[in-house]
């Protein structure tokens, strides 16, 4: 375990715009540049970029990759066509949530895994000797960077910048492109409930890159603005809402873990669909502006009913909103609760997530 | 941005003698560290406080902030703009984005608080 706190390639770039840097998942990464909101209402209404060199990338590749991977992710990967990537998770034996990834796949022998920063090294020392002799493993994370351009203005601009349309490519679906020589992966994926893309290129590469962004006139966004976005846009955040204490039961995402092929987990989370999960995680959203935050208690009916994960005021929404997970019986939409803050007490109501999606 | 003719808190609190009340507000540099504010929790007028009472909360995307009474004093009015627009703390937070007025408020405390060149100094040891 490294305690050393790490720096991204373009680590310089945030600091020559005055970035606020925080430290998350072992990395320093820029919070904010100008302000939360008006980061926000940007990727909104315009288009952004974020530095998400930190997360991790996964390559593996030979004939046997395909089925080393099939045991390991609760997603269906053979029904994946090239080009196409899935979202899935890495479960415990007992179901619990090792991680949340996104899988690519190249070609039936080559695929990409990317994981979340903070639980890397925990991923690869669960992943790499589970494998077997014959699949080539590669943490990429190091020597490729990547970014994510979102809004509603990111497909055309991307496509000028790249000489390449991506506005015809499908949600979840990438390509493979040459630009001054280098084989760059564009992906129609992201974490803001906009259309945009996610671009994995060298890290020597990186900070030329960003700075040819910054010039055709996308501004930069932080992990402040990250947060709001993806919490409007109804995604979880792998510490927050998923961890190795819940299963996708649980979090309610049993549709990307219900695959016929076995897979390590799959017992557990068919046993607990079974038997039912004793709290699902729900959305909520207030009349107001004062934020839940995580921690903070669920009541209904005079009695603790759940835990707050996440909550922020939505500056999209106009509300305060977040997730929590609450008793089973309680956990449907439009169910009435209270939210013990410390403070004054919140009336909130449960809600179907997303509250915000403009991703198709 | 520490403007004269204020008095300041080391919790960066600052307030304004304006003719028989008091008013408060946060400072720049409390603004700037807060990030965009999200909301903020008014006092209710006719509030009796002690000096350093916690009297109120503003809250930014990350966290909730205690705002606490510079001195004795008892909430006369408070800028009901906020609640729909705490922006304008950011903004505007010696002017537009005032807090809250005070009545009956500690005279002699107020002397025990910041100059504005005792404000800098504390800034200035804070970043150092």
């Amino acid at each position: 375990m490294t305690t050393s706190i790490r720096q991204t390639p373009l680590f310089a770039c945030h600091q020559a715009l005055g970035a606020r840097m925080v430290e998350f998942g072992g990395w320093m990464m820029p919070v904010q540049y100008e302000g939360i909101q008006s980061e926000h209402l940007n990727t909104r209404t315009a288009v952004t970029m974020f530095d998400t060199c930190h997360m991790g990338r996964f390559y593996f590749s030979g004939a046997r990759a395909l089925d080393a991977l099939s045991g390991l992710v609760s997603q269906d990967l053979r029904g994946m066509r090239d080009g196409v990537c899935r979202y899935g998770f890495l479960l415990r034996e007992d179901g619990g949530i090792l991680d949340d990834v996104i899988a690519y796949r190249f070609d039936a022998q080559r695929w990409l895994l990317v994981v979340n920063a903070g639980t890397r090294e925990k991923d690869r020392d669960w992943i790499v000797p589970r494998l077997g002799a014959d699949v080539v493993f590669e943490d990429a994370s190091e020597r490729q960077g990547k970014l994510d351009i979102q809004g509603p203005r990111a497909l055309e601009l991307m496509s000028a910048v790249l000489n390449r349309d991506l506005t015809e490519l499908g949600y979840f679906r990438f390509i493979s492109l040459t630009r001054n020589g280098e084989s760059i992966v564009v992906s129609r994926t992201g974490y803001t409930g906009e259309k945009g893309v996610e671009v994995y290129l060298g890290a020597d590469r990186i900070a030329a890159f960003w700075a040819e962004l910054l010039r055709v006139g996308v501004k930069p966004a932080g992990l402040g603005a990250r947060d709001t976005l993806r919490l409007e846009a109804g995604l979880p955040l792998y510490g927050h809402e998923l961890s190795e204490a819940v299963t996708p039961v649980e979090a309610g995402m049993e549709r990307y873990a219900s695959k016929a092929e076995d897979f390590i987990g799959r017992a557990a989370v068919t046993r607990r669909l079974a038997a039912g999960a004793a709290r699902r995680l729900c959305g909520f959203r207030t009349g107001g502006r004062q934020a839940a935050r995580a921690g903070n208690t669920l009541m209904a009916d005079g009695r603790a009913a759940g835990i707050v994960t996440s909550g922020t005021y939505a500056p999209t929404l106009q509300c305060a909103i977040g997730f929590a997970y609450a008793a089973a019986p309680l956990a449907t939409p439009g169910a009435r609760v209270t939210i013990e803050t410390g403070r004054a007490p919140l009336e909130a109501e449960l809600v179907r997530m997303p509250l915000y999606s403009a991703v198709k | 941005m520490i403007p004269e003719g204020l008095c300041y808190t080391k919790d960066h609190e600052w307030a304004r003698v304006d003719g028989g009340e008091l008013v408060l507000g946060i400072t720049h540099h409390a603004q700037q560290a807060l990030g965009d504010l999200t909301y903020v929790e008014l006092p209710k007028i006719g509030k009796v406080c002690k000096a350093g009472d916690a009297l109120l909360v503003v809250e930014s995307h990350k966290a909730a902030s205690d705002v606490y009474a510079p001195v004795a004093s008892t909430v006369a009015a408070v800028n009901q703009a906020l609640a729909d627009a705490p922006e304008l703390i950011n903004h505007d937070p010696y002017g537009q984005g005032w807090i809250c007025r005070f009545k009956d408020w500690d005279r002699e405390g107020l002397k025990s608080l910041l100059t504005p060149e005792a404000y800098r100094k504390l800034l200035a040891s804070e970043s150092a």
